[in-house]
């Protein structure tokens, strides 16, 4: 293993964008972000029972400097943008170098930060929520470990780094979707969601590979470097490893119709839902379209790619929306609507929106963590997680209950709530992209496209604040229908959801058009410019629309399950005919991949493959032996009958021609007598005649 | 000389007469199944050479041959067959089985063959040299004791060593005893 | 008379004489087949002396020896058939097979 101890600082002069710093200390140590909680994890692991808080402080410690490193690098990088990439290079095969590095420009900046904050309070928060549980120390190793893993996905500046990142956050998925495993379910919901998710990273090895070959490196630098280049045979074939690499996207952010792991990863602890499959997770997908963003972009690179992009982001926030209607779980309806604000994320970067599918990333992160901890907090006091044995909490969980509506009217976008901005910029951008102006051209009818899926994100507008409202009214309001005594939970759970309101209020400000791009130039703030589209003023109509799907989405849901006793209890059992049973099996995509995929592969195919083995391939090496064992056969039987024949034979003739030759012998004196005889006359007869 | 020049000669009518039964009674001999009736036969051949050497002129020899041959020899042999219990009267298996006899005719047919041929090869038609007389008795005498005496005394002790070998031979069955030789 | 008639008499004799030794069974039957051969042999001496017209008779004293010689052996050939009979009650040739491999 050659490793160069100096890094390799890559590209550090040579900034495209302007005015990009190289950081000074802040940037050339931040490979301390990603190393940090990976050491901790194994700390945490080894020696965490022996901590006085069993481990967890070790981990909010962790965290705690994440939040921090994470702020300043976001404070500095909008005082003075940063432009940073390090490398060593730990190993080579062939020509490739592979390189362990850390990246600190907008992008990973930005990522740094959430993960950091959100991931600070998520921590904390755990500690209440964690307090007896079974495997509390393991819990929090699995969680930094994530937390580690997540930060090496985000600096990669390498595809091999990003791969390593991925899978390490895939594992901890597992770990921690299969905390409690003793119940099979909880393990059955791990499998599924490791396994579905390396369905999609054969794509993200296949784009990887593709774009590593045409390229040579597998560093991002390199790779845009070629994008902005125009090198041919990147561009020959660009398109495949685009659809390659979105594959793998697909897997991790959960689109559809690899979605089916999210609902049932719910059966994890709440705050692993809520950091993993909310804010930091599920977004790496979205990130990496994001990170090779130019590939997307450029004419003749992975442009057309976008199309599929967008319908299936379309396909996603749309559908998964609509089941998250009919969802008993409070979990699965944040699941379901996790999905559905992914599928907004995946639309917006379908169609050329690089900033404001970041940005809705952004809002996300903190306002559906905000709503996971939330319900996590209402399940914490009722035990159950069904909306059925909850009502009328808002008297017995004030904080609870007030940050919940406030994550939940950020959600649906209401101004001037964080997920207002991030949404209506989503609008605004598919609206621009179906005008016509954009250069969003993808296949036929590119712009006819863009504007049927802005028709389907209005409508999913609507869908999300009618479900939150659901959500609402069915848990907070109406008089409780469980059997317990639930109460406020301790400090230390509703302290973050607090500190997560204030956030869910605020993010969006940042990027307010017309009066604040700082969102933009933050995550604009990388080596390769991303052609986006900012607007300077509101998209009027595209805010409009926003608003009034949302608000007629809350005005159903509260006539439907409004708050009062009576109309809840008699709408409680409201259900739409032919959709919901629809909707109640997920369109039976599950049931699906179940019968269509699973069980034909583990019964005929797996019983197939195996006889084969045993019988066709094995049979070659056996074969080998069946054959030697022949000739061996062949030749003993060679040796016995055949040379030892031979000798036998010998003797036997030898025999026979004595038992022959002795009947001379006959002991008779007359057949003597005749032999004399008839020699004699021989032996004179040869005299006389020749004599 | 050819064929029916010998017949025409007196003596080999005489010689016919003489050589067809000896040759008729030793065929029976060595082909009948009645062992009594094979020492008769012998006599038969016996009595016809006697008179063959009589022809021939050597009547001391001949009168010999029928002395002793026949006289001694032939009662010996009645003997011997009537001790040895032999199977007396018709007795198929006298005789080997056929391919035996088949052998042995062949080897007698290819000695007399080869005799006779060599016989012919050399003397062909020689005529018999004509004696001035028969063989007279005197004479043989005189050269027996005279020339040959010594063959005479080796004979003589030879039937001594015969007749005390016989005795031997046959001496411990006390109620029968046979001597050997006159 | 030519000396052939006589050779070759004795000549078939002694093969009737060789057929009957090789052919006979009873051990005395085989010692009549000699006494055959003997007496063409005497015929085949006398003939030959007549036709070298011996001065000294040789051929004649010859088969008088031969005729002793006969009769001794015959005597002694019937001594032992008898002792082979006492021993073994049996005079068949084909039961004395003790030179058998």
């Amino acid at each position: 293993m050659i490793a160069r101890l100096a890094p390799v600082i890559l590209a550090a002069e040579e900034a495209h964008a302007a005015e990009l710093s190289s950081g000074g200390l802040l940037a050339s140590a931040a490979w301390l972000i990603p190393v940090v909680p990976m050491v901790a994890a194994w700390v945490i692991a080894l020696f965490g029972k022996r901590f006085p808080y069993k481990g967890w402080d070790v981990a909010i410690a962790v965290m705690g400097f994440e939040a921090v490193y994470g702020t300043v690098l976001l404070l500095s990088h909008i005082a003075n943008p940063i432009g940073y990439e390090g490398s060593i290079e730990v190993a080579r095969i062939g020509s490739f170098p592979i390189e362990w590095g850390w990246n600190v420009d907008g992008l990973s900046i930005m990522m740094y930060f959430i993960i950091g904050v959100v991931g600070f309070l998520v921590f904390l928060y755990a500690k209440g929520y964690m307090e007896g549980d079974i495997r509390y120390t393991w819990f929090f190793a699995s969680f930094i470990l994530f937390a580690g893993g997540m930060l090496v996905l985000v600096s990669a500046p390498n595809l091999i780094q990003l791969i390593v990142g991925w899978e390490l956050v895939g594992v901890a998925s597992w770990l921690l979707i299969g905390h409690y495993w003793e119940d099979h379910e909880n393990s059955s919901a791990a499998i599924k969601a490791f396994l579905t998710n390396k369905v999609g990273d054969v794509g993200l090895f296949i784009g990887a590979i593709i774009v590593a070959v045409s390229v040579g490196s597998f560093r991002f630098s390199d790779v845009l470097d070629g994008v902005e280049s125009g090198a041919p045979t990147l561009a020959r074939y660009a398109f495949w490893a685009g659809i390659a690499l979105f594959i793998g996207a697909m897997g991790k952010s959960a689109q559809f119709p690899l979605h089916v792991w999210l609902p049932d990863a719910m059966a994890g602890p709440t705050p692993v839902s809520a950091l993993m499959h909310a804010a930091t997770m599920v977004t790496a997908g979205v990130y990496l379209v994001g990170r090779v963003y130019p590939l997307y972009l450029t004419e003749g690179f992975a442009d057309e790619v976008r199309s599929v992009i967008i319908v299936i982001g379309a396909l996603t926030l749309f559908l998964t929306g609509l089941i998250a209607l009919v969802q008993n779980d409070i979990k699965r309806v944040l699941a379901y609507s996790t999905l559905s604000q992914l599928g907004y994320m995946t639309a917006a970067m379908g169609a050329g929106a690089y900033t404001a599918g970041l940005f809705h990333l952004f809002t996300h992160a903190f306002f559906k963590a905000l709503l996971f901890l939330g319900a996590g907090s209402v399940i914490h006091a009722v035990r159950s997680n069904e909306m059925t044995d909850m009502g009328g909490l808002r008297k017995d969980m004030p904080w609870t209950f007030r940050t919940f509506v406030v994550g939940s009217l950020a959600l649906a976008g209401i101004l001037p709530l964080a997920g207002f901005f991030s949404k209506d910029e989503i609008l605004a951008s598919l609206r621009f992209a179906g005008s016509g102006d954009s250069g969003f051209t993808g296949a036929q009818g590119g712009a006819a496209l863009a504007n049927v899926v802005l028709v389907l994100a209005i409508a999913g507008a609507f869908v999300t604040a009618f479900y939150m409202a659901r959500t609402v009214f069915l848990t907070f309001y109406g008089s409780y229908k469980g059997h317990g005594h639930p109460h406020e939970s301790p400090r230390v759970m509703w302290v973050p959801l607090a500190a997560l309101g204030v956030f869910s209020i605020v993010a969006g400000w940042i990027n307010i058009p017309g009066i604040t791009s700082t969102f933009t130039d933050v995550v604009g703030a990388r080596f390769h410019l991303v052609a986006d589209h900012h607007a300077e003023s509101f998209d009027y109509l595209a805010m409009v629309l926003g608003l009034a799907a949302a608000a007629a989405g809350i005005a159903l849901g509260y006539r439907i399950w409004g708050p009062d006793q009576d109309t809840q209890e008699a709408r409680d059992t409201f259900s739409i005919p032919v959709l919901y049973p629809l909707l109640s099996a997920k369109y039976g995509i599950d049931d699906f991949y179940m019968e269509g995929i699973i069980k034909p592969v583990r019964g005929p195919i797996a019983r197939a493959v195996d006889w084969f083995n045993g019988h066709v391939i094995d049979f070659v090496i056996n074969g080998a032996g069946f054959a030697a064992r022949g000739i061996g056969k062949l030749v003993y039987a060679f040796d016995q009958q055949g040379v030892d024949g031979a000798i036998n034979a010998a003797g036997a003739a030898t025999g026979a021609a004595g038992s022959v030759l002795r009947r001379s012998q006959s002991g008779r004196i007359q057949q003597y007598a005749v032999g004399m005889i008839a020699g004699a006359v021989a032996l004179v007869a040869g005299f006389v005649i020749f004599l | 000389m050819s064929f029916d020049d010998w017949l025409s000669t007196s003596e080999n009518w005489v010689f016919l007469v003489i050589a067809l039964p000896m040759l008729a009674a030793a065929v029976k001999l060595v082909t009948t199944t009645n062992v009594v009736h094979a020492a008769l036969y012998l006599v038969g051949t016996l009595a016809a050479s006697a008179a063959m050497l009589i022809l021939l002129g050597a009547e001391f020899v001949g009168w010999t041959v029928v002395l002793i041959s026949i006289g001694a020899v032939v009662v010996l042999f009645l003997f011997g067959i009537m001790i040895t219990r032999a199977p007396m009267g018709r007795e198929v298996t006298l005789s080997h089985p056929r391919n035996v006899k088949i052998a042995a005719a062949a080897v007698s047919f290819a000695l007399f063959a080869l005799i006779g041929f060599a016989v012919i090869d050399a003397f062909s038609a020689q005529p018999l040299t004509e004696p001035a007389d028969a063989t007279r008795t005197g004479d043989l005498g005189a050269v027996l004791f005279t020339r040959f005496v010594i063959p005479f005394e080796a004979i003589s002790v030879l039937l001594l060593a015969a007749l005390i070998g016989g005795i031997v031979l046959a001496r411990r069955d006390p109620g029968s005893g046979e001597g050997g030789g006159l | 008379m030519t000396i052939t008639q006589f050779i070759l008499l004795g000549a078939a004799l002694f093969s009737i004489g060789v057929y009957g030794l090789l052919t006979r069974r009873n051990a005395v039957l085989v010692l009549l087949s000699v006494e055959v051969m003997l007496a063409a042999v005497t015929i085949n001496l006398v003939a030959f002396d007549r036709h070298v017209a011996d001065q000294l008779a040789g051929g004649q004293v010859f088969a008088l020896f031969t005729i002793a010689i006969g009769a001794a052996e015959v005597g002694i050939g019937l001594a032992i058939v008898l002792l082979i009979f006492r021993n073994r009650r049996t005079s068949n040739v084909d039961d004395l097979e003790l030179l058998k491999l």
